[in-house]
């Protein structure tokens, strides 16, 4: 069983038809692109596996759990996460304490326990932050854990907030253009903590990107959206190749 | 002497006013409101200790309890029925909602207990200060506001900065949608935030009308209005800010009376936060606000 199943997914605001019969089946342990010209509608569809909009038509399933039309909060519960094509961080924040934010829904003691300070808090406070430490370390921030997050350099907040993303625990990552605006070598570093984190986190990616290099570089499989609809999928090489793609990027 | 018992007065009514403050900073902070009708939950908590105390009989701490423990629930339920559906409308339709809110809490206190103010008794029985051989006398009211006051806010900023309710706060302040696409409840943050500043307000009108023992239904108006003043005095949304601007406030009102015009002195508190509003419009601890271009 795919782990995210969806299934002729639609959105309309207003006359505008937004995505139309989407489907695509991702399997545990892909790295899968969804790419495609500017406006054709992707971050639209992160914003509706994600809850953000929901969806006019159709089903989204999550490791066989429907989580069609459900709260952001409750797909998060279900193993959705992801970052944003603009990095929003919580930027007055530390580094550690972003990744602690994710954590939240993972070390549950009430607001009165943290008022009062009862020794559960510390217990928890302590296993949120080597939790922390643990989630920055693949991504080399763990050095960075008091920085203000404003204060990172752009490559790193990206890391960060790849790091904040997982510590909710996801079983898919959903990253939006997440070498938007990095330079060849940040985008090589870029590609190698995608690997990490689906081959040591063990999690499921999804990515939307127009730099080709990393596209070719490391999704295996990719859907192309063009105006809405679903253009071509397959394996990469093969997408990449295709006549209506060029086509759909490059014109007649 | 004189001098020093006019900045003791100014300290201590500065202390409540930091309270009030807090409140307002923390709301504002937090859920990007000003919420006018904080001042009117302060008039609430008033009348809530009063009755436990003068009606029921019970002890002055207990009565202040059991008003923290309403004044959470009135800050809750006002959240819910009055700001919540504005959630996505303009900051103004919440402000003028707010102001109807205020109003709403003034009339049904008028049609409870009347239009005649009533007589406030001191939560506090502890014994007086005296120094320098009775030439400075120090209530024991205004002992109890400084204490409180820093309690509050030292216990506030461990409880912002450094716990996860509070980090789930900073979170939802910074970005909402972010916040809830990292699992946080943002409604429940909000509500979280409603419940501590209601809280605070009741602690505030305990040592309010302590300190000054009339109560009427207009009671918390005008100490919500110039703890509002110290709140962006200070810098809106900063707690340590509250806390310097309430003090501030507190001491130049005092002073003012003192030295300048008995008359004047609520002037002179507006006068001031017009000037800092034009020197240093994020306040004396806000942050600068750096706008990209």
């Amino acid at each position: 069983m795919a782990l995210l199943e969806v299934k002729k997914l639609g959105i309309s605001f207003g006359g505008l038809r937004a995505v139309d019969d989407f489907s695509v089946s991702i399997e545990k342990g892909d790295l899968y692109g969804l790419i495609g010209p500017n406006g054709a509608g992707k971050t639209t569809i992160f914003n509706l596996l994600t809850g953000v909009y929901k969806p006019t038509d159709g089903s989204i399933t999550l490791d066989g759990v429907n989580i069609t039309g459900k709260s952001t909060i409750e797909i998060n519960k279900a193993g959705i996460a992801r970052t944003f094509q603009n990095i929003r961080l919580f930027s007055k924040l530390s580094v550690l304490d972003n990744v602690k934010a994710g954590l939240t829904n993972k070390y549950r003691y009430s607001t009165a326990t943290g008022i009062f300070r009862l020794p559960k808090y510390f217990r928890l406070e302590r296993e949120m932050t080597e939790r922390a430490l643990e989630l920055l370390r693949p991504f080399e921030l763990d050095g960075d854990a008091d920085v203000i997050a404003a204060n990172l350099p752009y490559g790193k907040q990206r890391k960060l907030e790849i790091a904040r993303a997982l510590a909710t625990d996801p079983k898919l990552l959903l990253l939006d253009e997440p070498a938007a605006g990095m330079n060849p070598k940040e985008t090589a570093g870029l590609m190698n903590t995608i690997l990490t984190v689906r081959d040591d986190f063990g999690v499921t990616v999804l990515l939307i990107e127009h730099d080709m290099a990393l596209v070719s570089g490391i999704c295996e499989k990719l859907s192309v959206l063009n105006f809405g609809q679903l253009l071509c999928e397959g394996p990469t090489g093969q997408v990449l190749n295709d006549p209506e793609v060029i086509k759909a990027y490059l014109g007649e | 002497m004189a001098f020093l018992d006019y900045l003791i007065n100014g300290i201590s009514l500065g202390s409540i006013y930091a309270v009030i403050a807090l409140g307002y900073t923390l709301v504002y902070g937090i859920a990007k409101m000003l919420n006018f009708a904080h001042g009117d939950v302060i008039m609430v908590g008033g009348y809530v200790i009063f009755t436990m105390m003068s009606n029921v009989g019970l002890n002055s701490y207990v009565s202040v309890l059991i008003a923290m423990a309403a004044c959470t629930v009135l800050g809750i339920t006002i959240e819910k029925i009055a700001y919540k559906p504005l959630r996505q409308s303009t900051n103004l339709a919440v402000l003028i909602t707010a102001i109807g809110v205020s109003y709403f809490l003034q009339n049904i206190a008028l049609i409870i207990f009347g239009e005649k103010p009533v007589t406030f008794k001191s939560v506090i029985d502890l014994p007086k200060i005296t120094l320098f051989d009775g030439q400075i006398v120090i209530k024991s009211e205004a002992i109890a506001s400084i204490i409180v006051s820093v309690v509050i806010v030292v216990g506030l900023s461990l409880f912002v900065n450094k716990t996860k309710s509070g980090r789930a706060m900073l979170a939802v302040s910074e970005d909402k949608d972010a916040a809830r696409l990292m699992g946080i409840n943002v409604n429940r943050t909000i509500s979280l935030t409603f419940a501590i500043g209601s809280g605070l307000a009741a602690i505030a009108g305990a040592l309010l009308c302590s300190s000054y023992p009339v109560l009427s239904n207009t009671t918390g108006a005008m100490p919500g209005i110039k703890a509002f003043v110290a709140a962006v005095f200070g810098g809106i949304g900063s707690i340590p800010g509250a806390m310097v601007g309430g003090l501030l406030i507190g001491v130049i009102e005092i002073l003012g009376r003192a030295y300048i015009s008995p008359q004047l002195a609520d002037a002179i508190v507006f006068a001031v936060l017009i000037i800092v509003l034009i020197v240093r419009p994020t306040g004396i601890l806000g942050k600068k606000v750096n706008e990209k271009v």
